[in-house]
């Protein structure tokens, strides 16, 4: 996605910001390519909505430099940057019609006439389609329809960058999976590039080209979705995204492009993903996401493969959630629901004796 | 524990009687077509029509409008920008010293206020020999002093409620801080802004205390015109001029507390009607 020789659109680089004795980010370092979603996750208090706060200029970096197209960032007001923002609480002016709100940030666009302003809020209210809704005020218009305002706003002078912070919260659900596809495509179809600061781990999975996790003022991990949530690289990654069964484990030895591990809640030995940074006799731990964990009724011919009784299973349908006691503990396996008469068709029952398994694809070695 | 609606209301006209039957007893009185007056001597708007031919009155009029009307002003510019700065930098040297000082006056005797406003103007003169007389100057400066406060007041708490993001969104999409404060911070707290602007000018235009210690010869607002008649005895043309005060006071707070209820009534009204046309 990203040229690594070619300098990226924005780069932030070992920036840092403290409020007194507090450590808000902590030497964040990343970049960003023209046109991309790229998502900051992390619960609050992680630092993401302070690093935007950075970028859009409201608080300087207490050390490190952020570079936007090249030009560095440092003392530009936020008047002046070629950045703006969308925010949780849409901050629509509420004594302002929505076209005139659309309009505000034009009129410092001093290249434009009368007319080209006003042709540019039509645009952005057609884009957004609230055309019909130009002269009502805020407070006279739904939750929706006052984020996509907000949207319109910040689109209007053509950012460079875009920041959108928790876009999506203040709205319901299923107002939230609509908005969410609209947000990709107005992003597709204008090709700003977008930061979208969310807590939602689904949201930042669906919109977004690529992740950056964050924790306690830490990036702890940037990725494409899949990347984070296939191959999380600390205990920490693999638990905010998604569910996992974590075990304890030591490495017995390495060969041929895996990790031979002794998981003693396993019962033995299992075989895993080869990791850089694993050393024979290192302890680490082991992650499978329950969905990549199979049930079958007879011992499957494969290697990571555990006996044990279903203790708990929940029934959602199209697919089931098993709780499988095995001699050294609980796992928790996702299976979609087979078909009937398929062959080899096997759903699981309380109390069933069944063979848990993992392809060694599927078992990631945390290091950390 | 219930109580009964009639012991309520029983309580409640006890109360407004208590408030509101001088004020009645003397607007009836002031309709006297009697010199004395305590004694009915039937209807007659007489009172009202010497009012307006005696110029001490119609000047004294003036001047309180005049003093209220400058004073109210700049009371309200001063009380925004404290009110503002209270409100929105929360971290300078000496704020609560100076939030302090910007309330001490609300708390302060008006008679301690009115004798260290008279003082500073006597030592003001003696030292650059300004204000050389006292009168329309001092009277307006001390109103302005007082009731700057109330204004204060009014916006800080409205500045409290409204979201700081506003600004900030302004200030995103190029707008430099001085544009921001006309563009967006003053419009929206304008409701607030006016009926501070009018109770800043009903306070000064009732003030007794703090303008007779800083007037000078000559200069008689029409609430120091009523005190010096009424120590002659209270004759019928002062019921009426009360009358008219009271009238415009009260129209004065009125409004500006309807103002307010409005702009609130009608945010709440929109919100419903947006709320219902959900998508």
């Amino acid at each position: 996605m990203s040229a690594p020789d070619v300098e990226p659109f924005l780069r932030i680089e070992g920036v840092s910001k403290s409020f007194g004795t507090f450590q808000a980010v902590k030497n964040v370092n990343l970049s960003v390519s023209k046109g991309e979603i790229f998502a900051l996750l992390g619960g609050s208090g992680c630092g993401k909505t302070t690093l935007l706060r950075m970028l859009a200029g409201f608080e300087e970096p207490t050390s490190g430099q952020i570079f936007l197209d090249g030009r560095d960032m440092a003392n530009v007001p936020p008047w002046q940057r070629p950045v703006h923002m969308m925010f949780q609480s849409y901050a629509l002016f509420p004594h302002m019609t929505v076209a005139a709100n659309v309009g505000y940030g034009l009129k410092h666009e001093k290249s434009l006439s009368k007319e080209g302003r006003a042709a540019r809020v039509a645009e952005m209210l057609d884009l957004v389609q609230l055309t019909q809704f130009a002269h009502r005020k805020p407070h006279q218009i739904s939750g929706g329809q006052r984020q996509r305002v907000a949207l319109a706003r910040a689109l209007a002078r053509q950012p460079k960058l875009l920041l959108l912070d928790e876009p999506l919260a203040a709205l319901d659900k299923k107002l939230r999976e609509h908005t969410q596809f609209e947000l990709m495509s107005i992003q597709e179809r204008t090709g700003v590039t977008f930061i979208v600061v969310t807590h939602d781990q689904e949201e930042a999975m669906t919109l977004s080209d690529r992740i950056a996790v964050m924790d306690k003022g830490e990036v702890k991990q940037i990725g494409s979705p899949t990347e984070i949530y296939e191959f999380p690289q600390s205990k920490f990654v693999a638990g905010f995204i998604g569910s996992v069964n974590s075990f304890e484990a030591r490495v017995i030895s390495r060969d041929k492009g895996h990790l031979r591990l002794d998981v003693p809640a396993l019962g033995g030995e299992i075989l895993a993903r080869d990791v850089a940074g694993a050393a024979e006799g290192q302890k680490v731990s082991l992650a499978v996401r329950p969905e990549k964990m199979r049930i079958t009724k007879d011992r499957p011919d494969t290697p990571n493969a555990v006996a044990g009784h279903v203790k708990d299973l929940a029934y959602f349908g199209k697919d089931s959630l098993y709780r499988v006691i095995l001699p050294g503990g609980l796992v928790q396996a996702h299976a979609v629901n087979a078909r009937r008469g398929d062959e080899g068709a096997f759903m699981a029952d309380w109390d069933d004796e069944v063979w848990v398994s993992f392809d060694p694809s599927s078992a990631i070695v945390l290091v950390d | 524990m219930k109580r009964s609606p009639t012991f309520l209301i029983t309580v409640m006209c006890f109360g407004f009687a208590f408030f509101y039957i001088p004020i009645l007893s003397m607007i009836v009185y002031s309709f006297n077509a009697s010199r004395l007056a305590t004694v009915w001597g039937g209807f007659s708007t007489k009172w009202y029509v010497s009012l307006v031919s005696n110029d001490a009155v119609v000047n004294a009029l003036f001047l309180s409008l005049k003093i209220a009307l400058v004073s109210a002003t700049f009371a309200t510019i001063l009380g925004t920008m404290a009110g503002i700065t209270l409100a929105r930098f929360t971290k300078f040297r000496g704020r609560t010293l100076f939030s302090g000082l910007v309330v001490a006056p609300l708390i302060m005797p008006e008679v301690i206020t009115g004798i260290s406003m008279l003082v500073f103007f006597i030592l003001m003169a003696d030292w650059v020999g300004w204000p050389g007389q006292r009168g329309f100057t001092t009277i307006t400066l001390a109103h302005i002093t007082f009731s700057m406060v109330f204004v204060t007041t009014i916006i800080q708490a409205r500045m409290i409620q409204s979201d700081r993001a506003i600004e900030e969104a302004a200030m995103d999409l190029g707008s430099r801080p001085w544009q921001v404060m006309f563009d967006i911070t003053l419009p929206v707290i304008s409701p607030a802004i006016l009926s501070g602007w009018l109770l800043a000018f009903t306070i000064s235009l009732d003030d007794v205390v703090i303008s007779s210690f800083v007037t000078g010869p000559g200069s008689t607002t029409l609430p120091l015109l009523i005190w010096s008649k009424v120590k002659l005895g209270v004759t019928p043309d002062i019921n009426a001029l009360a009358t008219l005060m009271v009238l415009t006071v009260g129209i004065g707070v009125f409004a500006a507390g309807m103002i307010m209820s409005r702009t609130e009534r009608r945010r709440q009204l929109d919100a419903q009607m947006a709320f219902r046309s959900d998508d």
